[in-house]
């Protein structure tokens, strides 16, 4: 590991160069801007997946100011780098809010840059919209969470496996932190709670961009070959997803012997792949590109416009940030100010059409209301939809299945203004987010 | 269709018993294709709930005949006109061929649509409900019309699914079964049915035999199930010890073929990390320049088979033979571009070499980054990488992990030749071992330090090759490798390739049969402090150099 110092202050080092560089030229511009930061890695691991919302919110502001910005002023994008540097990420935001004065920061995509951002946020009293899905147990004043909760991923699609499969064993299959962590120890409360026993539940952690799956897909085999109808739940994150697919399609698994259903595969991922192995198989998302909807229709192509490629895709973290900036921009124009505590209470009740074909509603936990789909993946990399739910579902920043986090609530209005608030009790509990 | 033998006929009597729906389609067993017209137009248009519907009554309607259709929407390939409603089979190069209604084989070559005209067909949509569906309506068309494998596929595949209506087919498969493999399965199912079903005692003590160390799932699971006492619970003392014998001898088999099974994955384990490796064993172990650029000379050679397969997208099959001397070029000569300007000045001194290679690494990964997109580049298997040797139920060896460890193998003694019968070799072997004597000797050790230096990245572009056919082709790949690589090189013996030989595979099979036991990230943790807790104990590896080479 002593690998790593290097790296970090190198990168530091270079960071710190180019941010001296950043900070010198806007500072001359008059105040008449409005300042959106964004923060999404534009190198290191996670780059392959931030770089496209980087480009997303760039695209949306520049939309804004065709249409004549907001409060009549111009929108200014601030672009940082926090390197997939998860230290990184609180200094930046801490520069962002200090020195760049941003008024709203779209960025983070891991929740461990969430959390490195979330102190900073608080005492800075600053403004995020986080448009990915995530574990849940969170709810801060400072962030909007425009991705899905676990109810409105995790737990729908277990639900579409065991009434529409009839899927009786399981298999939860993780990258090893904390969002496959916590997603796993919610499914299996839920799993249990739906009277699944003991033994027909197999849960396996594997490192980040773990390749040689052999072993695992054999054990995988094995525990479905005992006649039960058996699925894979994958919380498997990024690169790993690759090669445990070939694999599975190598050693003969199909999808309608184990179907594998995912909560980090995207059209993103899927379009730098061979995609013959994953055929069938299937992932839940609030959102997918061939949703066949005229709002939608228009945002692809004007993504196709501003990135100059017919062939880049669009996903569903994009179509969170997309429906986050324009919930943010309606909501200072309600509020009238760029203020924060203004525009958080603004944003509640707030309500913008989503992508396909429905409106997505902020409530007062800071969740937003979002349909579910199932789509099964097409040799295109592209997603039929296979199933989706009635009407839209409302994020549960706590989970319903968890100990401890059951009587919990999340609600941001008045009276109660707490992200954590213990319904039985009745205080708000303090519980660290 | 128009000849349907008694056989068929029965077939079909049978099955109309079994489908429910066919009791709505007024079972008519010879049925002629009016019935099914409509059934077809309604497929066209239906939604995918729909369509689970349908298939069941195409079965019935359809005959052996609609087994085409049927394989082409398994396959995801069906395409209909809607106007004369001719369904088609689309091809990988997108051309497509009639597949109902039935055409005389001189009609069909004629029928076959060019890739522009198969343009404009309607493709029929699939779900995974409706591929179970279509599997096993498959199955129970090939046990009759298929080859002998085919026909041994589907009979395993209907041992899954016992109903009566499956048995009546498996024993009117067998009154005309000819092949004695395809024989025995059929019997494996009937004599399953036979256990489970009320028959004297004496005849299901029988067919017991019949199971003995059958290692399909099914047999497995049904046996399992008599034994248990919340299961089936077979009472019959005498039937009962002839099962656990039955299935005792299943689970030695199981184990038996567990054990090769973990074995291979072990040694294919072994085998990435040896390809990992082997470039470092020359750069790190006989030239001793700590190159912590290596990942990204394996991450070079992944990119150049991106590269070539993108240059020639019509000749997949062949790409990576073009790619492995392609791949050694380029990471050679980028190989000899950094000893050249960089390491050569750095000479003697391990620690600058560290930082600058590492500096030259984080150079390569942005490059790369900056030419083809931080996101991740897809190379294709060719077809025969892919795929599985199917040895028996339990034991299937993938080709792609075969081949790969059949490679590391070649290139390792390539190397080994190279560097034992050349003068090339010779010349390495005396540079590395005293510096000094060998230019006195009239060595030109500069141009030897370049040439060792690219001929270890050049292997390690090689290697590249093979881990894109089991990895992510990104920036980061050689990241991932860069420490398994020098932990093999280290526990090795430095210097010492046939170490290194050793090293990767005994690491690899260790790892193998932990991680069953402990999961993937302990496997991981213990393997590394046991690496740590051996070089404590015995500094310079497995294999240590001995005699002069050792000073």
């Amino acid at each position: 590991m002593s690998t790593r110092k290097p790296k970090t202050s190198m990168i530091l080092k270079a960071g710190a160069c180019l941010m001296g560089l950043m900070a010198l030229s806007p500072i001359a511009v008059a105040q008449d801007t409005i300042k959106v930061g964004v923060l999404h890695s534009l190198s290191g691991t996670m780059a392959i997946s931030e770089t496209t919302l980087k480009d997303t919110v760039l695209m949306l502001v520049e939309q804004q100011n065709e249409r004549g910005g907001v409060l009549g002023r111009q929108l200014e994008p601030v672009v940082v780098d926090p390197a997939s540097d998860w230290p990184l990420f609180a200094e930046k935001t801490r520069e962002l809010l200090t020195q760049e004065e941003v008024d709203v920061i779209f960025g983070a995509w891991t929740s461990v840059s969430r959390k490195s951002m979330l102190p900073v946020l608080e005492e800075l009293n600053g403004l995020l919209f986080y448009p990915v899905q995530y574990e849940g147990e969170e709810s801060s004043k400072n962030i909007f969470y425009t991705g899905a909760a676990p109810n409105q991923q995790a737990i729908p699609a277990v639900d579409y496996l065991m009434n529409e499969l009839g899927i009786e064993r399981w298999v939860l299959a993780g990258t090893d932190y904390v969002y496959p962590r916590t997603t796993n120890r919610i499914l299996e409360a839920y799993l249990k709670a739906n009277g699944v026993a003991d033994e027909d539940i197999m849960i396996n952690y594997t490192p980040f961009s773990h390749s040689d799956w052999q072993s695992i897909v054999a054990d995988i085999r094995r525990f479905g070959s005992t006649g039960k109808p058996t699925a894979v739940v994958s919380t498997i994150n990024g690169d790993a997803n690759v090669p445990f697919y070939r694999e599975l399609s190598n050693q003969g698994v199909s999808s309608f012997d184990i179907p594998v259903m995912a909560f980090s595969v995207g059209e993103e991922e899927l379009s730098g792949i061979d995609t013959r192995p994953l055929v069938g198989h299937m992932a839940a998302w609030n959102y997918f590109q061939s949703v066949d909807t005229s709002q939608n229709e228009e945002f692809i192509a004007n993504w196709h416009d501003f990135i100059g490629s017919e062939s880049r895709v669009t996903n569903d973290p994009m179509e969170a940030t997309y429906i986050g900036f324009n919930m943010w921009v309606k909501a200072v124009e309600k509020a009238g100010t760029t203020d924060v505590d203004a525009v958080e209470q603004a944003m509640i009740g707030m309500e913008t059409p989503n992508l396909t074909g429905g409106t997505a509603v902020m409530g007062k936990n800071h969740h937003l209301s979002k349909p579910v789909l199932i789509g099964e993946i097409q040799e295109n990399g592209q997603f039929q939809v296979v199933w989706e739910t009635e009407g839209l579902v409302p994020g549960d920043a706590w989970s319903d299945y968890l100990e401890g986090s059951r009587v919990l609530e999340a609600d941001w209005t008045d009276p109660i203004r707490c992200g954590n608030y213990n319904t039985v009790t009745e205080v708000c509990s303090g519980q660290s987010y | 269709m128009k000849h349907l033998s008694i056989t068929s006929v029965l077939v079909w009597i049978a099955m109309a018993f079994a489908s429910v729906s066919q009791a709505q389609a007024q079972s008519q067993a010879g049925s002629d294709t009016s019935d099914l017209e409509p059934l077809l137009v309604r497929l066209v248009d239906a939604s995918l709930s729909e369509a689970v519907e349908l298939i069941p009554q195409l079965e019935t309607q359809g005959g052996r005949g609609i087994l085409p259709l049927f394989t082409a929407m398994f396959d995801n390939s069906l395409a209909v006109d809607p106007d004369s409603m001719t369904f088609y089979r689309l091809a990988e190069d997108n051309s497509a061929r009639p597949v109902y209604p039935p055409a005389d084989a001189g009609d069909s070559a004629e029928l076959q649509l060019s890739a522009a005209e198969a343009d404009e067909l309607e493709r029929i949509r699939v779900s995974n409900r409706l591929r179970v569906l279509l599997r096993d309506a498959i199955a129970r068309i090939r046990l009759f019309e298929g080859d002998a494998d085919e026909r041994s596929i589907a009979a395993a595949e209907l041992l899954s699914q016992l109903g009566e209506d499956t048995v009546l087919l498996l024993r009117e498969a067998l009154a005309s079964e000819e092949d004695a493999e395809v024989r025995e399965v059929l019997e494996v199912g009937i004599a399953m049915n036979v256990l489970v079903s009320d028959a004297p005692d004496e005849e299901r003590l029988q067919v017991v035999p019949t199971l003995h160390g059958r290692l399909e799932a099914p047999v497995r699971n049904l046996l399992n199930s008599l034994l248990d006492p919340n299961g089936r619970n077979e009472q019959n003392p005498e039937v009962r010890a002839a099962i656990e014998e039955a299935n005792a001898a299943i689970d030695t088999r199981i184990r038996f073929y567990g054990f090769i099974e973990e074995l291979f994955y072990g040694l294919s384990l072994g085998s990435v990390l040896l390809l990992a490796a082997i470039g470092l064993a020359v750069t790190f172990g006989v030239m001793g320049v700590i190159n912590m650029a290596h990942g990204e000379m394996l991450m070079l050679g992944a990119y150049t088979t991106y590269v070539v397969q993108l240059v020639m997208p019509g000749f997949i099959t062949y790409s990576l033979w073009v790619a492995i001397p392609a791949a050694f070029l380029v990471s050679a000569s980028v190989g000899i571009l950094i000893q050249r300007y960089v390491i050569r000045y750095l000479h003697g001194r391990p620690l600058e070499t560290l930082l600058a290679t590492f500096g030259i690494s984080l150079i390569l990964q942005q490059t790369v980054r900056t030419i083809f997109s931080p996101l991740n580049r897809m190379v294709v298997s060719p077809e025969w990488m892919s795929g599985t040797i199917q040895i028996n139920p339990v034991l299937a060896i993938t080709n792609n992990r075969l081949f790969i460890l059949i490679f590391s193998l070649i290139v390792f003694f390539a190397l080994l030749m190279i560097l034992r019968k050349t003068s090339l070799g010779l010349q390495v072997r005396a540079v590395s071992q005293n510096r000094n004597m060998a230019k006195a000797m009239g060595i030109r050790t500069d141009r030897v330090d370049a040439l060792t230096f690219g001929l270890g990245s050049g292997i390690a572009g090689i290697a590249g090759v093979a881990l894109s056919q089991l990895t992510n082709v990104g920036p980061n790949l050689g990241q991932s490798y860069i420490i398994d690589s020098f932990m093999v090189v280290v526990f090795g013996g430095v210097g010492n390739l046939f170490g290194t030989l050793v090293g990767a595979f005994s690491l690899g099979v260790s790892n193998k049969f932990l991680e069953p036991a402990v999961g993937a990230v302990l496997a991981k943790i213990i393997t590394l402090v046991f690496i740590i807790v051996f070089i404590q104990f015995r500094p310079k590896g497995l294999f240590p150099q001995k005699g002069r080479a050792a000073e």
